[in-house]
């Protein structure tokens, strides 16, 4: 059984009176632990199926399983609690809290878990520390650089030890050193063992990934495997 | 996420928008302090009142005659329609209650007093000794009426102060012989400077015995009978006898119309009671406006933030999450208005306190609790539609924000 499982997911935005079909007939397997680039031109539906994985947004038909249980017909709430404890996001614009301080952001889906502050601390030390921002944990977002912010955001995405990370072009917003230091933070989650996925325009870093699916107009055309021992 | 949490997240929120905030507060403490000091000068007003009536004598029980009550059929009713005179010796009868202390008759005419070439309007109260006592007047020069029976016309008077300055300017006036309509009378005694008493001016009154004034306008019946309880406790039972002597000496209709101070006090201590709720009223409009304001304020607050909160739903949020920040954020700019608005309303009440002395401006403490319950109820209550707003926001639509 696959961690990830679309079938059929198909996703109508209603524009007026025209529909738009943002998603038609995706059917994806994706394994625990896999890189994965998810690819292609602008309104090809890719941010629609980060969200879909995300939980952000729920399909128009077709089922979604997620490790082994069908998460579309969860109630929201029941979505907010497997988003905060299997999926962390990392966003294109940061989105971090202007008012909080990096360790603050970082501690938030702590905070919504309700995990009591005496264990918060320790725990955000360490990820401050193992993401190099010990010095920088009680500045605010608007202190830090955008490396060093897109870190806090991956911090954050992290700190409840998610089984995958949804990135929507995370380097999108950076130049291309700070863009590869964060790819390659990413590489290392992945590494440890998390699944990534990655949205992403940049053909150099959705080379990097082991798969690649390629999208246009709501569909998948592609589904390019960079070495076939991780067949699914 | 624990309430210790929402409650340092809203606090965060709340400081994270300085400006806003304390325009926020300054709104909701304009409201509350209204409310503390437009109570404490209805409430003042009213203290100031019943402290003058208090200062009068409370134990005091003034009986009219007539009734001014609409009675059933009765057996008197059939035979007479006039009420009867109410006499001196219907007052001296009342004496024998065992919890009146004293009483004194009361009889009002005008008339004109002369002394030397002098002559001028004068208002004539016809009374006995103990009126001094229960007034609690007192003598400037001489002595009050005698002690003696009330049915005695003595040819004494005593002068109201400014009588006196008056018709006798540096001239001694005490054992003078003055002209009061067609009798001759022997000045005893001068009253004290009182100055303006409910009702009449005692300065510029002249008093006679009350059998003295009968004669003088040639009735029977009195204006009142003032009656003194023993205390104020007895006051009830004192009441009770005196309609009970007066229905035995009237065949059993009780044709006189008794009132207490405390009737006449209670009835003042009503009006300006209702005064100062009407105006808790009026003030309690402004909090009703702060709380629109809390709401206008949360509402762009949800609009501003529309981000994060698609964020927090990222991360993990519950739509009961969002709700409870947002009201919580909502219930401490309220608080925190409440408190501002506390202390300014006292302060305010401190000035007026200090530029008014007579007038005790006190905030009574249901006014003070009312406006600040009903400044965080209003709040939380318009806090409630911004909280579900955000709450039931899209993550994907509140996300795209920036």
């Amino acid at each position: 059984m696959a961690q990830i499982e679309l079938s059929g997911i198909e996703r109508v935005f209603k524009l007026g009176d025209s529909e738009v079909h943002a998603l038609h007939a995706v059917t994806v397997a994706i394994e625990a632990g896999e890189y994965v680039a998810v690819m292609g031109p602008s309104g090809s539906g890719k941010s629609t199926l980060l969200n879909l994985l995300g939980l952000l947004d729920r399909p128009n038909g077709g089922t979604y399983r997620l490790e082994g249980r069908d998460v579309t017909t969860l109630t929201a709430d029941e979505q907010a609690e497997v988003r905060r404890n299997r999926i962390g996001f990392v966003f294109q614009s940061f989105h971090l809290v202007p008012r909080l301080t990096a360790a603050e952001n970082i501690a938030l889906p702590l905070m919504l878990a309700g995990v009591p502050p005496a264990e918060r601390g320790p725990r955000v030390a360490e990820a401050l520390k193992n993401f190099g921002l010990d010095t920088r944990a009680d500045h605010r977002p608007d202190e830090l650089s955008g490396g060093q912010r897109q870190r806090v955001a991956i911090a954050r995405a992290t700190i409840m030890r998610p089984a995958m990370i949804l990135a929507d072009e995370p380097t999108g917003n950076l130049d291309r050193a700070t863009g590869q230091d964060v790819t390659a933070l990413l590489e290392s989650l992945n590494a440890s063992g998390v699944t990534l996925i990655v949205v992403t325009h940049d053909p150099v870093m959705g080379g990097r990934a082991r798969r690649r699916l390629m999208m246009e107009d709501g569909a998948l055309v592609a589904d390019l495997h960079a070495d076939a021992a991780s067949t699914a | 996420m624990t309430p210790a949490d929402t409650l340092r997240f809203a606090t965060r929120a709340a400081t994270g928008y300085p400006l806003r905030t304390a325009l926020m507060i300054l709104a909701m403490s304009i409201g509350v302090a209204a409310v503390v000091v437009l109570t404490a000068l209805g409430d003042g007003a009213r203290r100031y009142v019943v402290n003058e009536f208090s200062a009068l004598g409370s134990n005091l029980i003034i009986v009219l005659p007539g009734r001014s009550e609409t009675g059933g059929l009765g057996l008197g009713s059939l035979f007479t329609s006039t009420p009867r005179d109410l006499t001196v010796r219907d007052a001296a009868a009342l004496l024998r209650a065992p919890d009146v202390q004293r009483i004194t008759p009361l009889t009002l005419g005008n008339s004109e007093i002369a002394y030397g070439g002098r002559l001028r309007e004068v208002l004539v109260l016809g009374t006995s000794a103990d009126y001094l006592g229960i007034r609690g007047y007192r003598m400037a020069l001489g002595r009050f009426l005698p002690r003696e029976d009330l049915e005695r016309a003595s040819s004494v008077a005593v002068l109201g102060a400014t009588l006196r300055d008056e018709l006798f300017g540096i001239e001694p006036a005490v054992g003078r012989m003055i002209r009061i309509g067609d009798r001759r009378l022997r000045v005893i005694g001068v009253l004290e400077k009182s100055g303006q008493g409910l009702g009449m001016n005692t300065d510029e009154l002249v008093v006679v015995p009350v059998a003295t004034a009968q004669a003088m306008f040639n009735t029977n019946t009195l204006f009142r009978v003032m009656v003194e309880a023993r205390s104020r406790d007895a006051l009830a039972s004192a009441q009770r006898q005196v309609e009970d002597i007066m229905r035995t000496r009237r065949d059993g209709e009780l044709d006189i119309t008794v009132i207490t101070q405390d009737a006449v006090l209670g009835t003042f201590d009503r009006i300006l009671g209702a005064l100062t709720f009407a105006v808790a009223g009026i003030a309690a409009i402004s909090l009703a406006v702060a709380g629109i304001l809390v709401m206008n304020v949360m509402l762009v607050a949800v609009t501003q933030r529309t981000a994060e909160i698609g964020l927090l739903k990222a991360l993990g949020a519950t739509g009961r999450n969002i709700r409870l920040a947002f009201l919580m954020e909502a219930a401490l700019l309220s608080l925190a208005g409440a408190l501002v608005g506390f202390a300014l309303g006292h302060l305010g009440a401190w000035g007026l306190r200090l530029a008014f002395p007579v007038l005790p401006a006190w905030p009574p403490d249901w006014a003070v609790y009312a406006g600040l319950g009903t400044a965080i109820v209003t709040g939380v209550l318009f806090g409630v539609m911004p909280a579900r707003r955000a709450a039931r926001l899209d993550p994907v639509q509140a996300l795209a924000k920036r």
